[in-house]
């Protein structure tokens, strides 16, 4: 840094304002405090002081009569989630919704993905590529009033199965799956198909060349290279279908998840809401943890 | 290039066919609902009336909600954007010890479920501030959106920040500039179309997000999700909220043009 020593001596002469700048140049942790100050603070002081108030509220106590909340220590919270059959069940529900909904995302995202960047021609590929990512912006309740349109009774859905003397699941379990597919169908497909794109062309002719069918290939070559993209796709579809409980309110008929038992918890019982949540918390975290190594993490 | 067999390039075409009626024949029965005369929604549609068009525009309920939403994300939107840049320039451009925490600090209000964070906020709100004589009321729910908003402008603005050059901002503090002029005349202008679209998209999550409104929203205000959800949850859910998402629909077409536009213009910077 020569030229900084230099062009410090030629601001030798400057008046005081620009002494503050220098000052600050130079004063390296000065600078990094002052950027992180306020960012730190917000975080740390409104968003991880209310998640630990959280966690000190599930081993608080409820007093049965006036149903008060009160500063105590007791693991009942916690017991009451293992024992109670339903919590049970429910937890595990929710997490095979949030694997299904990440299966089945990937599952459309990748064939999605090889068509527009393979095989569609560069007008399709952008227009395919506004038509993704624009549903995005469409709303989230607007998404689950419209599949709450499509699937209900009287709805479309039904309507089409009806000449073939089937009906539609209604609003049930398969619905929520679904529905949260469409939710965050997205956040899968377009890293998906940015990955796809950016694998060079060499690789297919390579692959070619070495005798690999288009099959063959798409397993070999392209599946390998997918795998960040896959991991940094799904983890906002696995965590997003994990916390979420208003598409299963409002198309799941009497499906519940780990959120409706939480929502209706919170006014009753906030010591059990609270131990309640941190079932998604772990499940989140393990995810995380899980697939930390493949460097996904650092791309999001 | 990837030679696909013709059986092979039809089957990928079907699904994308099938993909992309899944994901707008349910929007499009929403747009049509809209003016669907029958109260409640229903396929295929006997009688069309604009009736409901009419009664969403001169709905006073309707209007306070849009307005609230506005409050409400251009507000988080605005602390977002300071945060989400002071933390996107002290990650990109020092290292030091506990990095990756702060990191994942920033990712962590988006992370995980929109519920905990919720419960948590609304937990402090009302167990913690009110029995000291602290009502946070409005503010509270624009905290609790700034909070999961910064991660949307650290994301863009890092992302530029990677690829901009440091010799630029030397440069100009060599001849002779302040930080405050290097960063008004060199380094905002590189980095103010992330800014931009990480603020458009931190606006966007706001003004979207019901989970975390639902539990930090004072008594009696809506914002325009809840609005919607309170109207879903009704028994015989009133064709009006169809108008509504209808003219979500349409309006999401702005910020998808923006995004467009942005995209073209980086591309052409590069």
């Amino acid at each position: 840094m020569t030229s900084t020593a230099h062009s410090g001596h030629h601001r030798a002469a400057a008046p005081g304002g620009k002494s503050l700048s220098r000052r600050l140049y130079r004063a390296r942790r000065l600078r990094l405090a002052a950027l992180l100050t306020l960012p730190m603070t917000w975080l740390v002081g409104v968003y991880i002081f209310s998640l630990v108030m959280l966690l000190i509220t599930a081993f608080w106590v409820t007093d049965p009569f006036t149903s008060k909340v009160k500063p105590g220590f007791t693991l009942d919270n916690f017991a009451r989630i293992i024992e109670n059959p339903a919590y049970l069940s429910t937890s595990l529900r929710t997490l095979g919704i949030a694997l299904l909904v990440t299966l089945l995302s990937a599952a459309f995202a990748i064939p999605l993905g090889i068509f527009m960047a393979k095989i569609a021609s560069p007008r399709l590929r952008g227009l395919l590529s506004v038509a993704i990512t624009l549903p995005l912006w469409a709303g989230y309740l607007v998404k689950i009033l419209a599949m709450r349109v499509t699937f209900t009774e009287d709805g479309f859905f039904n309507w089409v199965l009806a000449p073939f003397g089937i009906s539609g699941p209604g609003f049930s379990f398969a619905t929520v799956v679904l529905t949260l597919t469409y939710l965050w169908f997205p956040y899968m497909a377009v890293p998906v198909y940015t990955a796809i794109r950016q694998i060079p062309v060499n690789l297919f002719d390579a692959s070619a060349d070495l005798g690999a069918g288009s099959w063959r290939t798409i397993r070999t070559v392209v599946m390998p290279l997918l795998k960040p993209a896959l991991i940094a796709g799904s983890i906002f579809t696995f965590s997003l279908s994990l916390g979420d409980y208003i598409a299963a309110k409002f198309v799941g008929g009497s499906t519940q998840m780990i959120g409706s038992i939480i929502a209706s918890n919170i006014n009753l019982n906030p010591p059990v809401a609270a131990a309640f949540s941190v079932v998604p918390i772990v499940f989140v975290l393990i995810y995380l943890f899980a697939v930390r190594k493949t460097g996904a993490l650092d791309r999001m | 290039m990837l030679s696909l067999s013709r059986g092979a390039k039809i089957s990928l075409g079907l699904i994308v066919a099938v993909v992309l009626a899944f994901m707008y024949i349910p929007l499009l029965l929403v747009m049509l609902n809209s003016f669907n005369a029958a109260r409640i929604a229903s396929w295929p549609i006997t009688d069309f009336s604009l009736e409901w068009w009419g009664i969403a525009f001169s709905s006073e309920p309707i209007r306070a909600a849009v307005l609230n939403s506005v409050v409400v994300a251009a507000g988080a939107t605005a602390i977002a954007l300071l945060l989400g840049t002071l933390t996107a320039f002290a990650l990109q451009r020092y290292s030091f010890f506990g990095k990756q925490s702060v990191n994942l600090l920033v990712v962590l209000p988006i992370a995980l479920p929109g519920i905990v964070t919720g419960v948590a906020l609304s937990n402090t709100y009302n167990n913690i501030l009110e029995p000291i004589g602290i009502q946070l009321g409005y503010f509270g729910m624009i905290v609790a959106h700034a909070t999961f908003c910064i991660v949307m402008v650290f994301n863009n603005v890092l992302a530029r920040l990677r690829r901009m050059s440091p010799n630029l901002e030397e440069a100009s503090m060599d001849l002779g500039a302040g930080l405050g002029q290097t960063l008004r005349l060199v380094t905002f202008p590189q980095f103010r179309t992330a800014f931009v679209a990480g603020g458009l998209l931190a606006f966007a999550l706001s003004f979207d997000e019901v989970v975390v409104t639902i539990f930090t929203a004072p008594p009696g205000v809506d914002t325009l999700p809840l609005w919607i959800m309170n109207q879903m949850a009704r028994p015989n859910e009133a064709s009006v909220v169809n108008v509504v998402a209808t003219v979500i629909i349409l309006a999401s077409l702005i910020p998808v043009y923006f995004s467009q536009r942005l995209t073209r213009a980086e591309e052409e910077e590069r």
